[in-house]
């Protein structure tokens, strides 16, 4: 699964699934383009690492994915300095748990506009310099929650489901120009949002998965990765599921 | 020798499918036949092609003219004479 002379931009990338998806790509000699917004330092510091390790080009952006201006940017700077995009990840995405009754206004604000207007920014630039070569993979992270819903997460779940629409009508969209768009549900995996879960609750969330654990960002990333490479070339609109047999 | 201006024109004639002898300072978005959605992106993409830069997403929602497409242009450092 050769990406080979191909560049692709993954928000959220300097950790979790994100910065295992930027090291698979990398390693299929990909040129990888980071984006975190802890601080320029770390997307820096990640970038140097990718060259280090895999020797492929490979620069990072620090930006909020839902600052218009800053995205707008970071694709003016792919532009200039690419002139192409091959594969967009929309990885970035935060997940803040409250029952309905208890999720304050601007809790709702930030997840809507990190989780949705994030990649709906991303994914509209995306399709115009992808467009210009008719041809482009953009793989959108949702959730198991977006799709299968989960008491306590109705504002995650609410965005997560939001990119599946997002994704089955850009596909329909975007087809004709070449570009596919597809989806990824992971399940339970390893990652910073699942430090902040009760014991008691991880438990309870393990018990539900066929497989009998929790899955690791190398296991989505090796997804994310078939649909971003040419072995998925006929598959667009689709949501592929990650998440161990999980049942909720 | 052919200008930029000559470039954009080109590019209206190939995402519009209309004469390269029409009235271009008439052309208007939603108003010339074949000047739909669709076609504005096609046109968006022609003008990218043509003059090898980016357009910004506001001027592509606010390329609602031929007038309109040349100060737009222009305002990239695209030479339309």
């Amino acid at each position: 699964m050769t990406l080979e002379g191909k560049v692709a931009l993954i928000t959220g990338s300097t950790r979790g699934i994100g910065w295992a998806t930027a090291q698979a790509f990398a390693k299929e000699g990909c040129t990888v383009l980071l984006n975190g917004q802890a601080s320029p330092q770390s997307v820096d510091d990640r970038a140097a690492e990718i060259r280090d390790r895999f020797g492929v080009p490979c620069r990072g952006f620090c930006y909020n994915v839902s600052n218009t201006s800053a995205v707008k940017s970071c694709f003016s700077t792919i532009f200039k300095e690419f002139r192409r995009l091959d594969v967009l990840v929309n990885n970035a995405g935060i997940m803040e748990d409250s029952l309905l009754g208890m999720i304050p206004e601007a809790m709702m604000r930030k997840s809507l506009e990190v989780n949705v207007l994030g990649p709906l920014l991303h994914l509209q630039e995306a399709a115009r310099l992808m467009g210009r070569n008719r041809a482009g993979s953009i793989v959108n992270l949702s959730s198991i929650i977006g799709d299968k819903g989960k008491a306590g997460q109705v504002l995650y779940s609410s965005t997560k489901a939001a990119m599946l629409g997002m994704t089955r009508s850009a596909a329909k969209e975007l087809a004709p120009k070449g570009i596919r768009v597809n989806a990824v549900t992971p399940g339970l995996i390893q990652t910073d949002l699942l430090k902040d879960l009760p014991e008691h609750k991880l438990t309870e969330a393990l018990s539900a998965i066929g497989m009998g654990r929790a899955g690791e960002p190398a296991d989505v990333a090796r997804v994310v990765l078939f649909l971003a490479s040419d072995a998925s070339s006929y598959v667009t609109g689709q949501v592929l599921g990650v998440d161990g047999g999980m049942t909720i | 020798m052919t200008t930029g201006l000559d470039r954009l024109k080109n590019a209206f004639v190939e995402a519009l499918g209309i004469s390269p002898n029409a009235a271009f300072d008439d052309l208007e978005y939603a108003r010339t036949p074949g000047w739909d959605s669709v076609a504005h992106m096609k046109l968006i993409a022609e003008i990218e092609s043509a003059f090898d830069i980016m357009l910004d997403t506001d001027d592509v929602i606010d390329m609602s003219s031929f007038p309109i497409a040349r100060k737009i242009v222009a305002k990239y450092g695209v030479s339309l004479d």
